[in-house]
This record gives C-alpha cells, sequence and structure tokens, in this order.
C-alpha cells in the first residue's frame, strides 16, 4: 500500500456516503446488548445517542428531522428500555438542536461540547424516567456516574466521527 | 465556525415547503414516540415479538464473546489467589477440618428432616428445574436491570418462572422469544420476592435498588429485627419462588430496613437453571377443589 495515497476524487458510491452515519449509530446503539456482561448498575454510556449528537454537530445538515424515529425505535430494541422512550428523546434532542443552532449562529468546540452534554443528560434522565414509570430501574443517582463519564467520553466518539467522516467521502 | 445552513431556504417556496414538512414529520414523530411509550409502560410484555426478534439476531455474537469476557473477568480473583496463597492454605486447611464436622452433622439431619417430612407427607420430589442455559448480555445502557438468557420457548422457558443459579436466586422470566428470554434480575426495583431470614424465620419482603443491592424489609415487627451477616432464603409464600432458595446477606440497616447483598452475583454466573412457578401444596389442594366445584356446578342445571 502506497504511503501517501490520493485523498481527494475517490470512488465513492451513495451507500457508503448517505449509509456510513446511520450504520455507525445503530452499531453504536448495539453496544449495549453485544457486550457480554450482566451490569449492576448503568454502565455503559450510550453510544448510539453520542454518535447521532456528534454526526449532527459535525455536519449538521445530514440528519433529517424525523431520523429519531427509526434509529431511535432500533435503540429501543436494543437497549431494553421501554419502546418509544429514544423515540421520543431523540426527536426532542434533534428539534432542540435544531432550534439552538437557529439562535446561535457561531460555534465552536467547548459549545457543541456544552450543548452535547446537555443533550446527553436530558436523554439518561429522560431514560430513567420512562423506566420508572414503567416500575423498574432503582434511584436516579445510580445514572448520575453514566452521565458524567458520558460526557467526558463524548470528544472521543467526535474524533471517531471525524475518522469515518473522512472515510465516508469522496 | 459558521454551519452551512439550509435551514434558512431563501426565497425557494419548493424548499420552505420541504422544511416545513419536515418539522411536521418529525412533531408527529415525537407523538407516536409518547403513544408507544404509553403502550409498552400500561403493558410492558408488549411488544415482545419486536424485542425477541432483535435478541435472537444479536444472541449468537453475544454468546460467543461471553467465553472471553469471564475470562478477564476472573483475572484480579486469580491473581490475588497467588499472592495471598500462602497464608490462605493454612487458613482453608484449617476449614476444611471444621466443615468435616459440620458436614457429617448436616447429613444426619438431613435424613432425619426426610425422614419426618415423610411422616408429615411433605416430601417434594421434583425440583421444578426446567432447564439450564447462560446469561449472555443485560441492559447496560439502559435504569432497567433486566439479563437476556441464551435460551428460550424452544425448551420450554415462559414468561413468569423462577430463574437461579447454584448460589442463589437470579430473577424471573420477563419475556421470552423463540430461543432468547429477558430475565428481570433480583436487583431490579420491580422484582418484590418474599422470603424468610434463616435462623428464625422472621418473614421479609426483598425489593431491589437498582445498584447491585437489594432492601429487606420485615413484615410484622415494629422495629428492625435484622442484623449485618443475616442470611435471608425465599419462603414460598404467595407461590413463584420454591422456598429455600438463598437470597441476599444482609450488609447493613438503613432505618426500618436492611440492605443486602444477593448471594448470586449475576456477572460472575456461569450457568442458571429455570425452574417451574411453585405452586404451595394448600393452592393446589383449593384449586382442585374449586376445579371440582366447578365442574359439579356444570353439571347440575
Amino acid at each position: 500500500m502506497p504511503r501517501y495515497d490520493n485523498r481527494i476524487g475517490r470512488n465513492r458510491s451513495e451507500l457508503q456516503i448517505r449509509g456510513t452515519p446511520v450504520v455507525s449509530v445503530m452499531l453504536g446503539s448495539m453496544s449495549a446488548t453485544l457486550v457480554p456482561m450482566i451490569a449492576q448498575a448503568p454502565l455503559i454510556p450510550p453510544i448510539g445517542l453520542m454518535m447521532l449528537i456528534a454526526w449532527r454537530l459535525l455536519r449538521p445538515e445530514i440528519w433529517p428531522l424525523w431520523i429519531g424515529l427509526p434509529l431511535g425505535l432500533f435503540d429501543d430494541l436494543m437497549s431494553g428500555q421501554p419502546i418509544g422512550s429514544a423515540v421520543l428523546l431523540w426527536t426532542v434532542i434533534l428539534l432542540a438542536l435544531d432550534f439552538e443552532s437557529q439562535r446561535h449562529f457561531w460555534r465552536d468546540y467547548w459549545h457543541g461540547w456544552f450543548t452535547a452534554s446537555l443533550a446527553i443528560a436530558f436523554a439518561l434522565a429522560g431514560g430513567w424516567l420512562f423506566v420508572r414509570l414503567a416500575g423498574n430501574g432503582g434511584s436516579i443517582i445510580q445514572i448520575l456516574p453514566q452521565i458524567a463519564y458520558s460526557i467526558g467520553l463524548f470528544p472521543l466518539v467526535v474524533r471517531i466521527c471525524a475518522v469515518l467522516d473522512r472515510w465516508r467521502l469522496p | 465556525m459558521a454551519p452551512p445552513s439550509k435551514r434558512r431556504p431563501g426565497y425557494d417556496r419548493k424548499a420552505q415547503y420541504g422544511l416545513f414538512v419536515s418539522y411536521v414529520i418529525a412533531i408527529v414523530g415525537a407523538l407516536v414516540g409518547v403513544l408507544l411509550l404509553v403502550l409498552s409502560i400500561a403493558d410492558p410484555t408488549g411488544f415482545s415479538a419486536l424485542r425477541s426478534a432483535s435478541a435472537e439476531v444479536t444472541r449468537p455474537i453475544s454468546s460467543n464473546l461471553r467465553a472471553l469476557v469471564i475470562g478477564i473477568g476472573n483475572l484480579d480473583e486469580t491473581i490475588a489467589a497467588y499472592i495471598n496463597a500462602g497464608s490462605q492454605n493454612a487458613a482453608l486447611r484449617r476449614q476444611v477440618d471444621a466443615n468435616r464436622t459440620k458436614l457429617i452433622e448436616a447429613d444426619a439431619i438431613r435424613q432425619e428432616n426426610f425422614r419426618l417430612k415423610r411422616l408429615l407427607r411433605l416430601t417434594e420430589t421434583d425440583t421444578g428445574v426446567i432447564t439450564a442455559g447462560h446469561l449472555i448480555s443485560s441492559t447496560a445502557t439502559s435504569a432497567a436491570r433486566v439479563a437476556r438468557l441464551d435460551i428460550g420457548r424452544s425448551r420450554g422457558v415462559l414468561p413468569g418462572m423462577p430463574v437461579r443459579g447454584p448460589e442463589g436466586l437470579v430473577g424471573r422470566v420477563l419475556r421470552s422469544g423463540p430461543n432468547t428470554a429477558d430475565v428481570l434480575l433480583l436487583i431490579d426495583e420491580g422484582n418484590v420476592v418474599p422470603v424468610r431470614r434463616t435462623k428464625d424465620n422472621i418473614p421479609g419482603i426483598s425489593t431491589g435498588r437498582g445498584d447491585g443491592t437489594v432492601e429487606i424489609r420485615a413484615l410484622n415487627t415494629e422495629r428492625n429485627p435484622f442484623k449485618p451477616g443475616d442470611v435471608v432464603v425465599t419462603s414460598g409464600i404467595g407461590g413463584l419462588y420454591r422456598p429455600n432458595i438463598p437470597v441476599a446477606i444482609v450488609a447493613r440497616l438503613a432505618g426500618d430496613r436492611a440492605i443486602a447483598i444477593p448471594l448470586a452475583n449475576p456477572s460472575r454466573i456461569e450457568l442458571v437453571v429455570v425452574q417451574t412457578p411453585f405452586r404451595p401444596a394448600e393452592t393446589a389442594r383449593e384449586d382442585a377443589a374449586n376445579a371440582a366445584a366447578q365442574a359439579s356446578n356444570a353439571s347440575v342445571p
């Protein structure tokens, strides 16, 4: 393999360009159910949601507003949340990010991380509430560590999305 | 950096309508989410076809990865065992000697128990074991404490059946698909188990706390009768769980309740057993009597 291959004008199929973000979010959603670990408390960050937000910050135009419906449904099936939980929360997050980007036009790294932190905290707290309404789960204290390290790991997910983005585009 | 904006379509009518429609679809999507949520909270076993289909898809991957992770999970124990090998050897030898006499005594007591139970016609012949399987994954991102079993309906696993490991109670089956089943763990708040203290049969209720522990409340005493170190087992009251399955050991007290640690740690259990729901002898007799009464009522016009 040559050390310096051509990075401009490569052949990329439409499927690769449009499918990569979707597949990466779906793989993120599947991480919980694929990890063969019997968790005693919420342990794994919501990687599917973090991927979704990271793509949204990186390329604001790739997600149509309704993408929370199919991807959220898939996430619910994989994560074991009550069905409809991620459908609602992800759609609300996408709408909120949309309104936010209309109000605050200029943005930087810290701004993106901050909005993503709010979105992750909102999604985890909402997910806890819906599990609670269904009569399961436990106290809200147990999701606080999960929120903390999900926020801490978010820049890493953004890096992964950036690498995927370079691979996906021609 | 300012992002490229396609949310400001300018004077293009078609783009304006497209933007409007995308908002409408998103809000309808959110409402659909609310509807699905209400349905799934009202009926936790609903959507089981969808759920079990997705479980079937991920089952082969997680059950193959499982062997790997169990090896890693026990690594710390293996290393610790080497470090303390000398002193541990002596201590274990003393313990084995002490246990040998206790075992002989326990054997004699078991014999006597069996004889007495036979006198009272209380002997239970069946253990209710249907099948055995492995826990392969769990809801690690969610607040619900549900684990997935790699066996399902095809091996006779049905919702409501109790699941136990060699060390103690694990939970009960919530949903079951063709080759997978979801188990509501003992540590989930939705799992309530009637228990008794082994020493003196004080009855209590065990409820999960969602963080790996359970809380135990005594049923009929004013002050908290539990002490750290007490072991509770299932009492068999109310059916479902067979009596005398080890549940938890009390770690500390908190007001009128005791915080206990489950004896069966689901993340370390190799093999679990699915049992038939337990029905106490009296209930079974009552059911038979009711059935007979109904039959006689039916025969009288």
